[in-house]
């Protein structure tokens, strides 16, 4: 089977009047049908970028340096002007972090969502009753269409976008922090929701930097640090057996009901990615680091089936 | 004329190393050019030799060496009335400007600081003022007190009172609660010193950027009040008034009667404009 | 809130602002130094009996406490008295019949204002930062300071009198014969198919727009300006672009959002539009309420002078208030 999504040697630079951010770099990932890919790391880990990359919706001064994102076949990188706005919402689309300000506060919620089918050829009147099914479909009573943004919940109007980024039936959905502005227990409703698209055949890249969300809803676990990814795999593989210092570390962190002990934060800070440190760039973290991690950046190994970790003290 | 030379170049030294560079360059023209107009109105007689009042030579002279601005109706030399003309608009302004001064800014402080009943009766009056039309109201009070200059620059004053009440009432209300204003109730400082010694002082900014942007607006109501004949009389020199007596000439061609004074009116108020909006740039960064 | 108890409120507010205004030029205009009917008249030398026969006549003999309700209750039914110059002749008349060439000109002049802050705000937001954006942000510093009076002359002689192109002055060709239903000649000549008539009137309107709207442009480009940055740097455009609108319909939509100060604006200014136009109007021999004022200001017709600044009073609280309206319309967050 072929992967639905799929990023080869993906590089984002930021062109800021500071310097060059290097926001993400050599990034390669692979998904099926039905995975839900969790992009977990700190705030600034680039994960936010790689999830906008994917939509090739990078805002400038951001610019994709290198590298493709191909999804069911199409190389979404090499896409411009209309072709790539037809592909956004369709192929691809994303559901962002604050519900608050995604939303156009002076139209309708039902007219927004109807936009989305019509911007992609749908008529209008075919729309209007399609946006009646989604709102149904995402848990939302069909009478909200002439409701206005400031008259729904947070939760609510999560929904709103969610419906919006499955209108087209896209192969893959980008949730970036979905729940983070909202409270456990909408939170709960709306994975329960992510879960149900997944079950129809998409794939869901997960951003977030909520270990135990992705343990609970992920099926493929990535790890990024510093616009790296530093291990990735199969969510038991990468829980239960974690390669690589960082996730280990972030693992460790994570206080849990069963152990009896503090959680162990990491210490340090990550790096400026104006200028990242040569070689690995959580050597200055990291408790297993040797002279030769200084000098040469670790690139993605197998460690197990579907099991890749970028470090060079693996198996040592 | 000196005392405002020195106060100009005060103000200008004060501002200097504060003001950024897009708002300085502006200053500087604007500066530049109000200055230019002032020096026109102190040099006058050097630079022209003819009475503005008076007729020397034939009427209706386009301009020429002789007379760079042509001459009018009656044969009197525009370029003089141009540059006498300063003095009368400036005359005006400043003095419209310095009662509205007098006035505002004192009830703008008391109005702010105490609130109250006072303040709300003041406040509702001035916002009414402040509403409407200040040149229909102008227009009124020159009526009532009769066409003069001293009328003019009176109706004016009256008109940017409430600009400068607001502003400094406004201001006044937001530094009231700051520390250092509570410091001096505690150390038990007379009322009047924590009004005009220390709460003012934060307000000059303000003042200044309001100062300039209210001589922009005056010198085009001055200069609206001449043209609909309300302030100055038949002979003084005066832009707007000119333009009052151009203007019926338009159809004959003589574009000088109406082009230098009408030009001289919009560059001033340029001048004053730039300086307003080049202060109130800085004024805007020093806050953020 | 509610729509209907929105409206309410802000209706209730006009009325102390119009009885402030109205206090204040009573007091200008009875208080200050000067007898007016000798100051209409023109001459101190009136034997006293007929001074005082005149006064009564208007009466001007009443205290003042008395005049000032008399004359605000008359107001309030709408009559405004008779000009104490031209004997007789009914104010209310008089300013009835101007009322609708003010309004004209001041709506066509807004419109202007509104439209060329909207192109060059809209070119400079969306060329932020580029030479392009510093030229058109000077543009709408200076157009302030461009003296009404003078644009308009120099617009006559140019287009006038060296280009033959536009009429100069009136509203009308004074040849055409137009039937005039509401007073608004342009509303009027549609109503009655008169294509000439229209034509004309049009033609008589353009400068006097172009003057007005010009110069009271320039905070409309800024306000413009400002706002549609400010949007198109919002959260929901960029959510926008994310799910594949074009990107017209995404400006569209900014547009939109950005304009809803915009219009707060125009209904504070409104003051501003009404003093432009008295100096547009009578730089153009408009026939409307502007050049009444001037012409009785001259004459010292007082009661004709004191209604005209009330009907102006009102019509700011007016306009302050459809202002809200529209700010409601297109605000839903206003409303509900």
């Amino acid at each position: 089977m072929e992967p639905l999504l799929k990023v080869e040697d993906l590089t984002v630079y930021y062109f800021t009047r500071k310097g060059v951010v290097r926001a993400v770099e050599d990034v390669n990932l692979e998904a099926y049908a039905g995975d839900a890919v969790a992009l977990v790391g700190e705030s600034g880990s680039g994960k936010s970028t790689l999830g906008y990359a994917l939509l090739k919706i990078i805002p400038p001064p951001g610019r994709i340096v290198k590298g493709r994102v191909v999804i069911d076949g199409v190389d979404v990188t090499s896409l411009e002007g209309e072709e790539l706005r037809r592909v956004r919402g369709s192929l691809v689309s994303i559901v962002f972090q604050d519900p608050f300000t995604t939303l156009d506060p002076v139209r309708r919620v039902g007219d927004q969502v109807a936009e989305v089918l019509t911007e992609h050829g749908v008529p209008k009147e075919e729309a209007r009753a399609r946006v009646k099914e989604l709102l149904t479909s995402v848990g939302l009573p069909p009478r909200l269409f002439n409701a206005y943004p400031h008259q729904l919940s947070g939760g609510q109007r999560q929904r709103v976008a969610i419906a919006m980024a499955v209108a087209l039936k896209p192969k893959v959905i980008v949730a970036d922090e979905p729940t983070t502005a909202l409270d456990v227990v909408v939170q709960r409703q709306i994975m329960d929701l992510l879960d149900r698209i997944r079950a129809s055949g998409a794939t869901i890249v997960l951003i977030t930097h909520d270990i135990a969300l992705a343990a609970e809803r992920a099926t493929k676990i990535a790890v990024m640090y510093a616009g790296r990814i530093v291990e990735y795999g199969p969510k038991d593989e990468v829980l239960n057996s974690p390669q690589h210092p960082y996730t280990k570390g972030l693992l460790a962190s994570v206080p849990t009901l069963e152990s009896s002990e503090w959680p162990k934060p990491i210490p340090g800070v990550p790096p400026d990615l104006r200028n990242p440190p040569p070689g690995c760039r959580f050597w200055p973290r990291c408790p297993y680091a040797t002279d030769e991690c200084r000098r040469y950046l670790p690139k993605l190994v197998r460690v197990g089936p579907n099991h890749y970790v970028a470090c060079l003290m693996v198996g040592r | 004329m000196e005392v405002l030379g020195k106060l100009v170049s005060k103000v200008l030294k004060s501002l200097a190393p504060s003001v950024p560079e897009r708002g300085r360059g502006m200053v500087y023209v604007g500066l530049g050019i109000v200055l230019a107009v002032v020096f026109m109105a102190a040099a006058a007689p050097l630079l022209t030799p003819y009475d503005p009042t008076k007729s020397v030579a034939d009427p209706f002279l386009p301009p020429s060496w002789g007379h760079p601005c042509g001459t009018n109706k009656l044969g009197m030399d525009m370029w003089s009335r141009i540059v006498y003309g300063a003095r009368t608009v400036l005359y005006v302004v400043f003095s419209a400007i310095a009662l509205s001064m007098a006035v505002g800014v004192p009830l703008g402080l008391i109005s702010g600081y105490f609130g109250g009943k006072v303040d709300r009766v003041l406040s509702m009056v001035m916002d009414a003022i402040y509403a409407f039309p200040s040149l229909v109201l102008a227009i009124t009070l020159a009526v009532a007190l009769g066409p003069s200059l001293v009328n003019a620059a009176i109706a004016i004053a009256v008109v940017y009172v409430p600009t400068y009440f607001r502003m400094v009432r406004g201001q006044v209300l937001s530094i009231k609660e700051e520390l250092f204003v509570e410091m001096t109730r505690v150390l038990g400082l007379p009322t009047k010193d924590i009004l005009f010694k220390h709460i003012l002082p934060h307000l000059l900014p303000t003042i200044m950027v309001v100062f300039s942007l209210s001589a922009t607006d005056a010198v085009l109501t001055e200069a609206a009040l001449s043209y609909l004949g309300l302030s100055v009389q038949f002979p003084t020199p005066d832009w707007g008034y000119d333009l009052y007596r151009g203007k019926g000439f338009v159809l004959s061609g003589y574009w000088w009667l109406i082009f230098f004074p009408g030009l001289m009116i919009t560059l001033l108020a340029a001048g004053f404009a730039l300086v307003g909006e080049g202060l109130s740039e800085q004024v805007r960064r020093e806050v953020m | 809130m509610g729509l209907g108890r929105y409206v309410a409120t802000r209706a209730l507010l006009i009325i102390p602002t119009v009885l402030i205004l109205y206090t204040l030029v009573f007091l200008i205009l009875r208080v200050l130094p000067g007898n007016p009917v000798i100051a209409a008249l023109g001459t101190k030398n009136i034997p006293p009996e007929q001074l005082h026969k005149l006064m009564a006549e208007l009466g001007l003999n009443k205290p003042l406490y008395v005049q000032y309700f008399d004359y605000l209750w008359r107001v309030l039914h709408g009559d405004f008295g008779t000009s104490m110059v031209i004997r007789g002749r009914s104010i209310t008349a008089d300013i009835l019949e101007r009322l609708p060439a003010t309004i004209e000109l001041s709506v066509a002049g807004l419109i202007v204002s509104l439209v060329i802050g909207l192109l060059t705000g809209l070119g400079a937001s969306v060329k932020k930062d580029t030479p392009v954006d510093a030229g058109l942000r000077i543009f709408g510093a200076v157009t302030y300071t461009l003296f009404i009076p003078w644009l308009g002359l120099l617009f006559q002689l140019i287009f006038g009198v060296w280009l033959h192109l536009l009429p100069v002055s009136g509203r009308i060709d004074p040849s055409i014969q137009l039937k005039t239903v509401t007073g608004f000649y342009i509303l009027d000549s549609i109503i009655t198919h008169n294509w000439v008539a229209l034509k004309s009137c049009l033609a008589h309107l353009i400068l006097p727009a172009i003057t007005l709207g010009l110069v009271l442009s320039g905070p409309y480009t800024r306000l413009v300006r400002s706002n549609m940055i400010k949007q198109l740097e919002s959260n929901y455009v960029f959510a926008y672009l994310a799910r594949g609108v074009r990107n017209r319909k995404v400006i569209m939509h900014a547009l939109r959002n950005a304009l809803i100060p915009v219009v707060t604006y125009a209904g504070l200014q409104f003051a501003l539009l009404l003093g432009g136009a008295v100096l547009t109007e009578t730089t153009y021999d408009w026939p409307g309420i502007g050049t009444y004022l001037v012409e009785k200001v001259s004459y010292r017709d007082y009661p004709a002078v004191q209604a005209v600044v009330i009907v102006f009073a009102f019509f700011v609280g007016l306009i302050s208030l459809i202002v809200d309206l529209i700010y409601a319309f297109l605000d839903p967050r206003i409303r509900y």
